[in-house]
């Protein structure tokens, strides 16, 4: 995609991005709400047209091809767009029929991909009955029906308990391993950490940084973070005055409520350096930078909504 | 046109497992009340008409009058019930329709798929209702058969306008109105009970203007047997007007809200 634009009326949600994604690859576009993710991901889709730029989808044109597209894609959409009065089952077969595939065949991969899902025992509940981890693998499992060449995965665990998650990451990275392109959003680091080659931060309908999970650590942050905490008693002014006293001792030092964060290459160091300055948190944690620190840094800590 | 028989063919065995899970439960509402009109009307109020004479019905019984306007009544009314919730709740509530276009199928495609079903249902009910009132005498004339598909295209002329209509709404509180301004009225006074010349003049051409006048007045002149060839292409022309602009603003409603 080169320039790509969207806008909704007066509201540009998109306003010009470029990326390429290779065959095979794990993408991922992380970024707080409203910063254009979904809307990228529909015109992916082939489901919302461009108001700008070029876009094209396993070499095709959206704007003239969308059913060939859509035929060869995989879409779990945000919000799970099951239908509840089916049978688990039926939703996946169903499914398979708009693609074009014989009843046989339906069967066959509903039943495949049911076990894949770990949903076996459940293929005859009604959608309504699963619980919300449930669903999730469900409509990730209609979304392989048409075994696509290219996922779309918008914000797949959101909402999922842990144990869900780690099974849904097993599978997409199965699914990776298979040769299937996975384009993902999501909110959380540690899931563009396990599952992206590459990723995006977006925000504000740009893109703010590009690279590999490692690649945006070592370009946005330090390699390893300390984190002192002062205690209750000592407030937000007095955390002010304290990071001037350190300041030099990192490359950027944070300042929250309840924390000095200091970013630097050498944890350690910069905790030895503090005490010797006579000052004594109440508990010294050093840490790796995470993308969260990334992220943080690139789109702030104010709520977007 | 290939590729929409193709993608209708592919919503088949969705639209036969909606009609599997919801047949029993329209029921009640497709036969009981349009069985429970025709015997207090056909021929509790029926028997009183009748003692009277009936020249201004055109010299055949009430229940013979009122039978093929009830039928066609009968199928603008599922065609509506079937346009309106199911159609809110597959773009707003459940979505199944953006399920449906993540996949080669187009909008438009999914309104044939909706309205073909609506067709089915219209036409599986009203075989039914037309076997009960032949049963009942209400057949004057075995042209009255012909009814059958004159009322699917009743309800396929409701059934497109009402969709496009509910593809507008963000939610269902304009659907009350289709009932209110649209149904009921046209239940009432389309000419299904009485002779629509019997009402003041200027209701009477609004009755004109009403798709099921149309279908209770050409569904009548063949049960009947009093076929003028004019008004028939007049009725049919008037129906099919109203089923294709309908499809097309529904097609634009869809594309609206699917593809956004």
């Amino acid at each position: 995609m080169r320039g790509l634009k969207k806008s909704y009326g007066d509201f540009e949600a998109v306003r010009g991005i470029d990326l390429d994604v290779w065959r095979g690859e794990a993408f991922g576009f992380l970024g707080p709400n409203g910063a254009g993710k979904s809307s990228t991901m529909r015109m992916i889709g082939a489901v919302s047209p461009t108001s700008g730029g070029t876009l094209r989808i396993l070499g095709m044109d959206p704007a003239t091809e969308g059913p060939a597209i859509r035929a060869r894609l995989g879409v779990c959409p945000q919000d799970d767009t099951l239908d509840t009065e089916l049978s688990v089952r039926e939703n996946l077969t169903i499914y398979g029929r708009y693609f074009g595939l014989s009843r046989a065949e339906c069967r066959e991969r509903a039943d495949e991909l049911l076990e894949f899902v770990a949903l076996t025992e459940k293929a005859k509940v009604k959608v309504d009955e699963l619980s919300g981890g449930m669903k999730r693998r469900l409509t990730i499992a209609r979304s392989l029906v048409s075994k696509p060449d290219l996922l779309l995965l918008d914000e797949p665990t959101t909402g999922l308990d842990p144990q869900a998650r780690h099974l849904l990451w097993d599978k997409l990275f199965r699914l990776k391993q298979a040769g299937v392109t996975l384009i993902i959003t999501t909110h959380y680091m540690d899931e563009a950490e396990q599952l992206c080659d590459r990723l995006v931060v977006m925000d504000g309908g740009l893109i703010a940084a590009e690279g590999s999970p490692a690649e945006l650590i070592r370009d946005y942050s330090t390699r390893e973070v300390t984190e002192l905490r002062f205690g209750p008693e000592v407030m937000m002014s007095d955390h002010d005055a304290l990071a001037g006293k350190v300041s030099d001792l990192a490359e950027r030092i944070e300042v929250l409520p309840d924390r000095l964060l200091l970013y630097t290459d050498d944890g350690e160091r910069a905790v030895a350096a503090v005490h010797e300055r006579g000052l004594s948190p109440a508990a010294v944690l050093v840490r790796r930078s995470t993308l969260e620190d990334v992220f943080l840094r690139l789109t702030g800590r104010t709520l977007v909504d | 046109m290939s590729i929409a028989l193709e993608n209708g063919r592919r919503q088949y065995d969705y639209w036969l497992t909606v009609y599997k899970r919801t047949w029993k439960g329209t029921l009640i509402s497709s036969f009981l009340l349009p069985m429970l009109y025709l015997a207090a009307m056909g021929i509790g109020l029926g028997s009183f008409v009748d003692s009277n004479g009936t020249d201004a019905l055109g010299g055949v019984s009430y229940l013979q009058f009122i039978a093929p306007g009830l039928l066609a009544s009968t199928a603008l009314q599922i065609a509506v019930g079937e346009s309106t919730y199911p159609v809110l709740s597959g773009l707003k509530w459940q979505k199944f329709y953006h399920s449906m276009i993540a996949t080669p199928l187009r909008p438009a495609d999914v309104v044939y798929g909706q309205l073909t079903f609506i067709a089915f249902r219209v036409a599986t009910t009203c075989v039914v209702f037309l076997g009960i009132i032949a049963l009942f005498g209400g057949l004057h004339s075995a042209l009255g058969v012909l009814a059958l598909p004159v009322v699917v295209l009743v309800g396929m002329a409701a059934a497109a306008p009402v969709v496009a209509f509910a593809s507008s709404l963000e939610n269902d509180s304009g659907l009350a109105m289709v009932f209110r301004f649209g149904v009921v009225p046209a239940f009432l006074f389309s000419g299904a009970f009485f002779p629509v010349s019997q009402l003041p003049n200027w209701i009477e051409w609004l009755a004109y203007l009403s798709p099921l006048w149309h279908g209770v007045q050409l569904s009548r002149d063949l049960s009947l047997d009093t076929v003028h060839p004019w008004l028939v292409l007049l009725n049919i022309a008037y129906l099919l007007a109203w089923f294709l602009v309908g499809t097309k603003l529904a097609v634009r409603g869809f594309t609206r809200k699917l593809i956004s």
